[in-house]
């Protein structure tokens, strides 16, 4: 199976509602504040550990979860996962406070930047093990699979798998393919390819430098998509989405995307050039839907404006929530750890 | 009563377990068309059907994963292990996913599944294929570890591990599939966290879990001829540890021989022998005697593997010694 057969659309931007670019342009933008922020307290030591951001990476998330039913679907991720917190509707409030280790936060401050989960939004992790995602998200796509099997739903809800360009070279990768091929699990495998796991170039780790060909060797339909274009990740994914949710086949997506920031914030990422850097720069997702908006006539300078002045203050205020919450109390170590 | 095997006892509990929950499915290498690489879940298949009753390819860690992510959101997975052997390639899913889920997630999880398979030496297997790994699972918060030896204790304690909301972990044994014992007919659990004295006796306490259990029975029959009464606590469960029960004993004999087919080092048994000597002190009229596996891999040649394992003679002498006879 190729793309040609997928049939995804190429509209014209103006064939869109003005409504949902408004939101694909915000979303997108308040994860880019939101990770700003993060990073500008975690300089400010009000965040601890290890924190990766998402600058950069944007269109993936907004442009795939955006494809989703979230009341079926599921969603996991690696370490690097506040965009598809906030991409599953999950508060800033609740993402900051978390980073901040405070009672507020998602996990009540057990888990940290690399933890963020909100199991009522469908957004199940956060994982800080290379790849332990795949199978977890394997897992959850064959409890789809099993109520459909045994009647007990109409359709399969479907799971998203990220996970990056590093991960891909772990065994759970290839357990977890097989697995959801030979059984048809309703899952779609999306590699987050921002060209280097932690400060390693994926050429150099890699025999293959376009992930999609690893599809064949599961029997199963392979893409590459332009991860800085929100609207190709979007309407690529709502295809696949649709597909996998009717045949349970799943898919392997290859989403080539950049990472403006180091891996982590201790990583001044000097293994790539201003160069490099600056070219994607140019391809940025939020500036090029923005100004295909521009130029549609669908959004005004001054309206970017006021959308960017309130998400900043949005963002400001998840800040102002996170300090002020309390600390969680010293007795609460013994929670959580086991279900009564 | 019945009289089953305690290769039966699993099958039985799994099947009740199956009929009352359809959330529950079984999962593994060979379980389903094979009927068991142990013939433990013979029948299952053509009971439950193929999308309950799983055969698997050869890959731990991800159909062990697999179960993780189907129990956070609400199936009830029964892996089995052909062997723990093979689950070390599983062990990151198990310490990392398992057992960390849901602290992780500030409680909004859950990871309702039972791992499970045999643990610990059969014969002529050599090193890889006879270790004791009870304690890398017991190691872990958020695991529960059981390690029934009785067909009763295992069919009730699987079941109440099937019905926990935690992922716990089931070590069996090999050696005693074939093993008979009574179980009632009406339904029953074993509750987890729960020892029980197999024996009971007043001049020192055995306390061991798993297959030991079996070999301290025999040491304490064999004393018995010797005018001395042992006592023989089954931990069954080794996370959470039954810890009031170890001190009653040893508060009513005085002496203890912890016993464990484990290396010395790190293992349950080392961690039981501290907790007696801490909690204990006053009550012991000699030093806490461990016996253990030898702190060597194990080897194929029968001699030599059975002498790198707790015996009776082994735990004779380790009576006698605490008994300073």
């Amino acid at each position: 199976m190729s793309d040609k057969k997928l049939g995804v659309k190429k509209l014209a931007i103006k064939d869109y509602d003005p409504k949902f670019l408004e939101k694909l342009l915000y979303d997108m933008l308040l994860i880019r504040r939101f990770e700003e922020k993060a990073g500008a307290m975690y300089g400010l030591r009000k965040i601890g550990g290890f924190c990766h951001l998402y600058n950069g990476q944007e269109a993936v998330a907004i442009g795939s979860i955006g494809a989703l039913d979230l009341s079926r679907d599921y969603v996991l991720t690696g370490y690097r996962d506040h965009g598809h917190a906030l991409a599953c509707g999950m508060h800033p409030n609740q993402i900051m406070a978390e980073l901040y280790g405070k009672v507020t936060g998602s996990s009540k401050g057990k888990g940290g930047s690399m933890h963020i989960f909100d199991a009522e939004k469908h957004m199940m992790g956060g994982n800080g093990i290379v790849g332990a995602q795949i199978p977890i998200a394997t897992g959850i796509a064959f409890a789809s699979a099993y109520d459909f099997k045994l009647g007990k739903t109409k359709d399969m809800g479907v799971t998203l798998c990220y996970f990056g360009d590093g991960a891909i070279h772990q065994g759970a990768f290839h357990e977890s393919l097989n697995l959801a091929r030979i059984w048809n699990l309703p899952a779609v495998y999306i590699v987050e390819n921002n060209h280097f796991g932690m400060g390693t170039a994926v050429s150099r780790v890699s025999a293959v430098s376009d992930f999609d060909v690893k599809a064949k060797g599961y029997n199963m339909p392979g893409i590459t998509v332009n991860g800085m274009d929100v609207l190709e990740v979007y309407e690529t994914l709502k295809s696949i989405v649709k597909e996998v949710r009717e045949n349970g086949i799943p898919w392997l997506v290859d989403i080539k995307t950049y990472r403006y920031k180091g891996h982590s914030m201790s990583d001044p990422a000097k293994y790539r050039s201003k160069d490099e850097v600056d070219s994607f720069k140019n391809q940025d997702p939020i500036v090029q839907l923005k100004q295909k908006m521009l130029e549609a006539g669908v959004l005004s300078e001054s309206g970017y404006q006021k959308m960017d002045d309130g998400i900043k203050e949005l963002v400001q205020a998840s800040v102002t929530f996170a300090e002020e919450s309390p600390e969680p109390a010293l007795e609460s170590i013994y929670q959580d750890a086991y279900a009564e | 009563m019945a009289l089953i095997t305690y290769r039966e006892a699993l099958n039985q509990a799994m099947d009740e377990e199956m009929a009352r929950d359809d959330r529950v499915y079984l999962m593994g290498e060979e379980v389903a068309e094979y009927n068991g690489a142990y013939k433990v879940s013979k029948g299952l298949l053509d009971k439950y059907g193929p999308i309950r009753v799983i055969d698997t390819p050869i890959a731990e860690l991800g159909f062990t994963g697999l179960g993780v992510g189907s129990a956070i959101v609400g199936l009830r997975p029964i892996i089995e292990w052909m062997t723990m052997n093979f689950g070390i390639l599983a062990l990151d899913q198990i310490v990392n996913n398992a057992a960390k889920l849901r602290h992780m997630s500030g409680g909004q999880l859950k990871c309702p599944m039972v791992v499970r398979g045999p643990n610990g030496p059969a014969e002529y297997l050599s090193s890889q294929h006879s270790q004791a790994l009870a304690s890398y699972f017991a190691h872990i918060p958020g695991l529960k570890v059981v390690s029934p030896i009785t067909p009763y204790d295992a069919k009730g304690l699987l079941k109440s591990a099937i019905r926990d909301d935690n992922p716990v972990i089931v070590l069996e044994a090999e050696m005693v599939y074939g093993h008979t014992g009574e179980v009632p007919d009406e339904e029953y659990l074993v509750p987890i966290g729960k020892a029980d004295v197999k024996r009971s006796g007043s001049d020192v306490s055995f306390i061991a879990y798993g297959k030991p259990v079996l070999l301290a029975l025999q040491a304490a029959a064999e004393l018995e001829k010797q005018g001395i009464s042992a006592e023989v606590v089954d931990l069954r469960s080794v996370r959470p540890i039954d810890e009031a029960a170890i001190y009653e004993s040893v508060r009513k004999t005085n002496r203890a021989v912890v016993i464990d087919e484990s290396w010395p080092i790190a293992s349950i048994g080392s961690h039981v022998s501290h907790l007696i000597a801490t909690n204990c002190f006053d009550d012991l009229d000699a030093p806490v005697e461990y016996v253990s596996c030898e702190d060597v891999p194990m080897p194929y040649n029968h001699a030599l593997e059975l002498a790198v394992q707790p015996s009776v003679e082994k735990i004779v002498k380790a009576a006698k010694k605490v008994l300073y006879l």
